[in-house]
């Protein structure tokens, strides 16, 4: 097959990750913060997260469709800045948990509630660093054979079933049970 | 039916973008272009597809590649389909006679009476480079694509150094 479906880059100490590092499993998810998908399998990976506990690691990529969704870069940029202040996490979430409120205007609002400095997270904006990663993260998506949001890759290899949580489930036991041989 | 592989020079063929209007391949000569045929407007994989390239057109739009999309649907179909999905790319009607283009490329499937869900990439000069088909459920995503066409960029590049080199007072003029 000339279509891979592999994860290119690797995971590397450069990703937003939860879990750690040795885990067995890692899921990647190539993510749109304004993607109703993508909203939906939030709490799937969470619940996910919970259940396989130590034997999972998570790691989220940007992949903003632009032209559809019109706030999911500007989105992006926000968690990006805030990861430049440890809290990534915070604003990934936050943001997914209140995904219909998503609009430029609440992003400063969401910021001062996780609790980051706003000249910091402003200027961080401004400066363009934070965009240079998202197109970065996007261009390794395409390369690694993305072909819509909520894309997962499981242990490098692109999952193309549903982004539902029994399938999902299964998958990571599948591989969970190749890696404990 | 086997689809047309790389080295195949691409058949020429002249469709309808609009009702009035038609897109021949060989006015695209001097362009790198790339046909995607899909099996039918509006079905979930296909739009997923198509809305993904829609959205990759500035990455596209670095090789200067067109590209174009093609089913067995009808003008008035493909119209409404790109206004709704808000898409950018020319969609062509292999509708009349029906499939014609995709058999001269060996992608149609004569059970659906569609397409298959088909990728070829042509270099300016009308050949064809790589082209894969995938199965009918799955988005072939954009890797395969844009790797045929980073290394054909890669070949022109090179192949323009060693033209250049014998001629170095070219480049003054």
């Amino acid at each position: 097959m000339s279509l891979s479906g592999t994860l290119a880059p690797p995971v590397s100490k450069f990703d937003h990750a939860q879990g750690h590092a040795n885990a067995p499993v890692t899921l990647v998810e190539y993510g749109d913060y304004q993607c109703p998908y993508c909203g939906a399998a939030y709490p799937v990976v969470k619940r996910l997260q919970h259940a396989l506990g130590n034997r999972l690691r998570f790691v989220f990529r940007n992949f903003p469709l632009t032209q559809a969704h019109p706030y999911a870069m500007v989105a992006a940029e926000a968690a990006e800045a805030a990861a430049l202040q440890g809290k990534f996490w915070e604003m990934h979430d936050l943001i997914y948990e209140n995904q219909p409120d998503l609009a430029p205007d609440v992003l400063l609002a969401w910021a001062e509630e996780v609790g980051l400095d706003l000249k910091e997270f402003g200027t961080a904006i401004k400066q363009g660093e934070v965009t240079k990663r998202i197109k970065e993260d996007r261009m390794s998506g395409i390369r690694s054979g993305v072909n819509g949001t909520p894309c997962f890759f499981i242990n490098g290899t692109r999952y193309d079933g549903p982004a539902e949580n029994d399938s999902l489930r299964t998958a990571l036991e599948e591989q969970l049970s190749k890696e404990e041989l | 039916m086997t689809s047309l592989k790389a080295g195949t020079l691409a058949p020429n063929f002249s469709l309808p973008s609009t009702p009035d209007q038609k897109v021949s391949l060989s006015e695209l000569r001097g362009k790198s272009v790339v046909l995607v045929f899909y099996p039918a407007d509006w079905s979930p994989v296909c739009s997923d597809q198509l809305g993904l390239y829609n959205e990759l057109r500035p990455e596209f739009s670095e090789f200067e590649a067109q590209i174009i999309g093609i089913s067995v649907d009808g003008i008035w179909c493909h119209l409404a389909f790109a206004k709704d999905r808000k898409l950018h790319t020319p969609l062509l009607a292999d509708f009349e006679p029906k499939g014609a283009v995709a058999r001269l490329y060996g992608v149609y499937n004569e059970k659906s009476g569609e397409a298959e869900r088909a990728l070829f990439v042509i270099d300016p000069g009308g050949v064809i480079r790589w082209s894969y088909v995938s199965p009918v459920g799955i988005n072939p995503g954009a890797d395969g694509i844009l790797r045929a066409l980073a290394s054909m960029a890669e070949h022109k590049n090179s192949r323009t150094a060693q033209e250049v080199t014998p001629f170095p007072s070219q480049e003054k003029a």
